[in-house]
């Protein structure tokens, strides 16, 4: 018997402070669909970063084709035949689309001037859209196509640098039903053709039709493989999931004020299909859960009034809303704690004090001009009250970790009058002691009767936390879980459509 | 104040070599005559300054110049408008092209780049059209208040001078110590995240372009009264680079979000100064712009380097901790 295609052994890396792979193992044989699933943070996306060259594992070995290769970049991987399909495409799309095949690669004649054949990476190019049965012209322009017909032209890519191995990161998470029906006849084409694929997805209901094998990993390690037989919808939810909450969580008063914070049919340009509606009391947490992509924070960027959504209604305390951008928002006691913090949060290359107070400065102002004693005495309030970690509120936001940025985005909120408060991913990237100390806070504000909204993509999060969570898939809320509902089985059920009605 | 240090160093630094090699750039008259045309550059300076610290850049401002000059011309000696009527109306007019650059900007999302290029393109072309191509001038009778405040002087200090200290002083007070000044520099750096702190970011920067052209049209008055003369094809000519060249030396970044007001001051200073040096030293005029360049250049590649510097000692500290 030959040796694998390809062989990851006990691959371990580490990142500062947190332990992404520890010990993982998996291997693909020829003409074989292997499918990797996970929830978020599994360490699917590091494994395959490990195989593309991004990162280098601290610890195992890679094997291909029986013999032990080190992979230190994309090109590498390319020359061994290993090609990658990303979830956001990689296309130049305002190339044709033989250009995009042959990006890198062009043949070339006219000696020292180096014009591009451009007829024969037509032809080529031809070839292989013919393979994957694509109808299209090599001439066409990539941003005239659907994004499905650009993925295919990336698959058309991987075939023409005679990939053996084509990795699909969550290929079908942006594609229509129809569309997705096509891929996966394409993938047990591409197996027919002898060339074995990684697919990574979060559907569970497609893998049925695809899959050779399923390859879960949870927390970083290997949680078991499927064959065949046993590839089933609850046998791959038992595995992803399964493990019991640390005592890193408080549980509060709970709900005081019923219906307290309501949206009524909110529609986003995100999915304006769908109608989103849920009520938060005082005192309460929800959670929002769902998988990357259902739509939960262009839910919040809608409440918050940053994306103006196509239809809501809002109500706080029985009184109606008229939210036209963030200030309307925010005069309501409505805020956003954002998913990046860099980004959106805060304003990194100003000062701990100028952030904290930017969306209150008003009241540190007499007749417009600003107050420095006074701003200086709110930015210090809130940094002794969070126990927000800096030599002083003077020191520019983006010299602080990442725990303490988020206590400074906080703090913008807590400077006022806080009534309802979405956190979108509150942790992320944040260590365990800074992650306790936010869910204090939250908990804290929860009792003090503000109505806390928080998404998270972290199961244990949510479930640790919130007083009732609500998931989310597709753009629209599938179900709503009560205290005693909550498990992650429950929660993946919902997450991947299955709606218990 | 620690940024304009290097700046105010490298100003004293000239003055002293220049005044050294050539004593006449302390006389009375030539300190009076930079003064003056500091005070003029200055104003427009600031203005521009405001545009960039948004994250934006005006480049019509010099067309601007020219079209304001012809069109105050022709009120005053064609028109024969009372002298503040026409000065409030120019002033006001100008701000409206301010509103219609912010407009553009900021609601209809279009590039500062592009849509002050155009402006500098078209503005020269109307002040030509308008003026027939030929020179307007004011004569040499009347509107004794307006010439004074171009030509005149308080005791030895030049009126044009004392007017860029009020436009310093109030444009410090609005960009250091208002509420729309922090809202300004948060929106220059970051427009998004200013715009989750329920910032009208828009509000903001099409402030920043009609606060800019308001420093324009008084600039313009000025200039106009100080020349004279307008001639529609040069008047004004290569002003909008001058500003932004000042603006850039007194610590504006292109990515908007920094710069100070007393930097652009420093850095208009420096500007006049070094024109003045290669009049003085009798170097060719004609290298009066490579001049400029070449010292900009330096300093800014000075700059950059101390910057990334520090940035590599953060980090260090940083990755250490």
């Amino acid at each position: 018997m030959s040796a694998p295609l390809l062989e990851l052994k006990n691959i371990t890396k580490r990142f500062p402070g947190v332990l992404a792979l520890d010990d993982v193992s998996l291997s693909v044989e020829r003409n074989e669909v292997v499918v990797l699933i996970g929830e978020n943070g599994a360490g699917k996306s590091t494994l395959m970063k490990i195989l593309g060259g991004v990162y280098q594992a601290d610890a195992g070995e890679i094997l291909y084709d029986g013999k032990k290769v080190t992979i230190r970049n994309v090109a590498d991987a390319l020359g061994l035949g290993i090609g990658f399909i990303h979830q956001e495409l990689n296309v130049l799309d305002n190339l044709d689309v033989a250009a995009n095949v042959f990006m890198g690669r062009e043949p070339v004649w006219g000696g020292p001037l180096r014009l591009i054949d451009r007829g024969r990476i037509a032809r080529q190019s031809e070839t292989y859209l013919k393979k994957l049965g694509l109808e299209i012209s090599p001439y066409a322009l990539l941003r005239e196509l659907s994004l499905a017909q650009q993925q295919m032209v990336e698959i058309a890519k991987a075939l023409s640098q005679n990939a053996r191995l084509i990795i699909m990161d969550e290929p079908t998470s942006s594609l229509t039903l129809s569309e997705t029906e096509r891929l996966l006849a394409t993938v047990n084409d591409l197996r027919a053709h002898g060339v074995s694929v990684i697919y990574i997805s979060h559907r569970l209901g497609e893998i049925g039709q695809i899959a050779d094998r399923v390859v879960v990993l949870r927390d970083g390690r290997n949680a078991g493989d499927l064959a065949r037989g046993q590839i089933t919808h609850q046998n791959m939810v038992s595995l992803m999931v399964g493990r019991k909450l640390e005592d890193l969580y408080i549980h509060g008063k709970g709900p005081q004020q019923l219906r307290y914070f309501e949206v009524e049919g909110l529609r986003t340009t995100y999915r304006p299909q769908h109608r989103i509606s849920f009520d938060v009391a005082g005192g309460e947490i929800l959670g929002f859960a769902g998988l990357v992509g259902a739509g939960r924070s262009e839910m919040a960027q809608a409440v918050f009034g940053v994306e103006l959504p196509l239809e809501d209604k809002l109500r706080l305390a029985g009184k109606e809303l008229n939210i036209r951008g963030p200030r309307d928002a925010i005069n309501a006691g409505i805020y956003l704690v954002p998913e990046d913090r860099r980004r959106t949060g805060l304003i990194t290359e100003m000062t701990v004090r100028e952030n904290i107070t930017l969306p209150g400065l008003d009241r540190c102002a007499v007749w417009l001009l600003i107050r420095p004693d006074r701003e200086k005495e709110v930015a210090r309030r809130q940094v002794e009250a969070l126990r927000v970690k800096t030599p002083s509120v003077e020191i520019l936001a983006m010299n602080l970790s990442g725990g303490n940025q988020q206590k400074v985005v906080l703090a913008k909120w807590l400077s006022l009058d806080p009534k309802v408060i979405i956190f979108d991913e509150p942790t992320r990237g944040i260590d365990v002691g800074a992650k306790a100390e936010i869910y204090r806070l939250m908990r804290d504000l929860a009792d003090r009767g503000v109505a806390i909204i928080m998404i998270s993509s972290d199961m244990e999060e949510v479930i640790g936390v919130s007083d009732r969570i609500a998931v989310m898939h597709d753009g629209e809320i599938t179900g709503f879980l009560k205290r005693e509902q909550f498990s992650e089985q429950a929660i993946m059920h919902l997450a991947v459509g299955r709606g218990a009605s | 104040m620690k940024k304009e240090i290097g700046i105010i160093i490298l100003l004293i630094a000239l003055c002293t070599v220049t005044a050294i090699l050539n004593p006449r750039f302390l006389g009375a008259a030539n300190m009076q005559n930079m003064a003056r045309l500091i005070g003029m550059y200055g104003i427009f300076s600031i203005g521009l300054g405001l545009v960039i610290i948004s994250g934006g850049i005006d480049l019509s401002v010099g067309s601007v110049f020219a079209l304001q000059g012809v069109v105050l011309a022709i009120l005053l000696r064609e028109w024969h408008w009372h002298w503040a009527v026409a000065v409030l109306a120019s002033v006001s007019s100008v701000m409206v092209l301010g509103l219609f650059h912010g407009v553009m900007v900021a609601r209809v999302r279009m590039q500062p780049f592009i849509v002050t290029l155009c402006g500098l393109l078209f503005y020269r072309g109307l002040a030509r059209y308008i003026a027939h191509d030929e020179t307007k001038g004011f004569g040499t009778e009347g509107f004794g208040m307006l010439r004074s405040l171009a030509t005149g002087s308080i005791g030895p200090v030049p009126m044009p001078f004392v007017v860029l200290i009020v436009v310093a002083v109030i444009s410090y007070i609005g960009l250091h110590r208002s509420v729309f000044g922090r809202y300004l520099y948060a929106v220059g750096r970051n427009e998004d995240a200013a715009r989750y702190s329920g910032i009208n970011s828009r509000f903001v920067i099409l402030s920043a372009y009609v606060v800019s052209m308001l420093l324009v049209g008084v600039a313009g008055v000025l200039l106009a009264f100080y020349t004279n003369s307008i001639s529609p094809a040069n008047h004004g000519s290569f002003y909008e680079l001058y500003g932004i060249a000042a603006a850039v030396l007194g610590g504006c970044s292109m990515r908007g979000g920094e710069g100070s007001i007393l930097g652009i001051v420093i850095g208009t200073a420096l500007l006049q100064v070094l024109q003045n040096l290669v009049n003085l030293l009798g170097i060719d005029s004609s290298l009066n712009f490579a001049v400029m360049g070449a010292v900009i250049f330096s300093g800014v590649l000075v700059d950059q380097i101390l910057r990334s510097r520090s940035a590599k000692k953060i980090q260090k500290a940083r990755s250490a901790a």
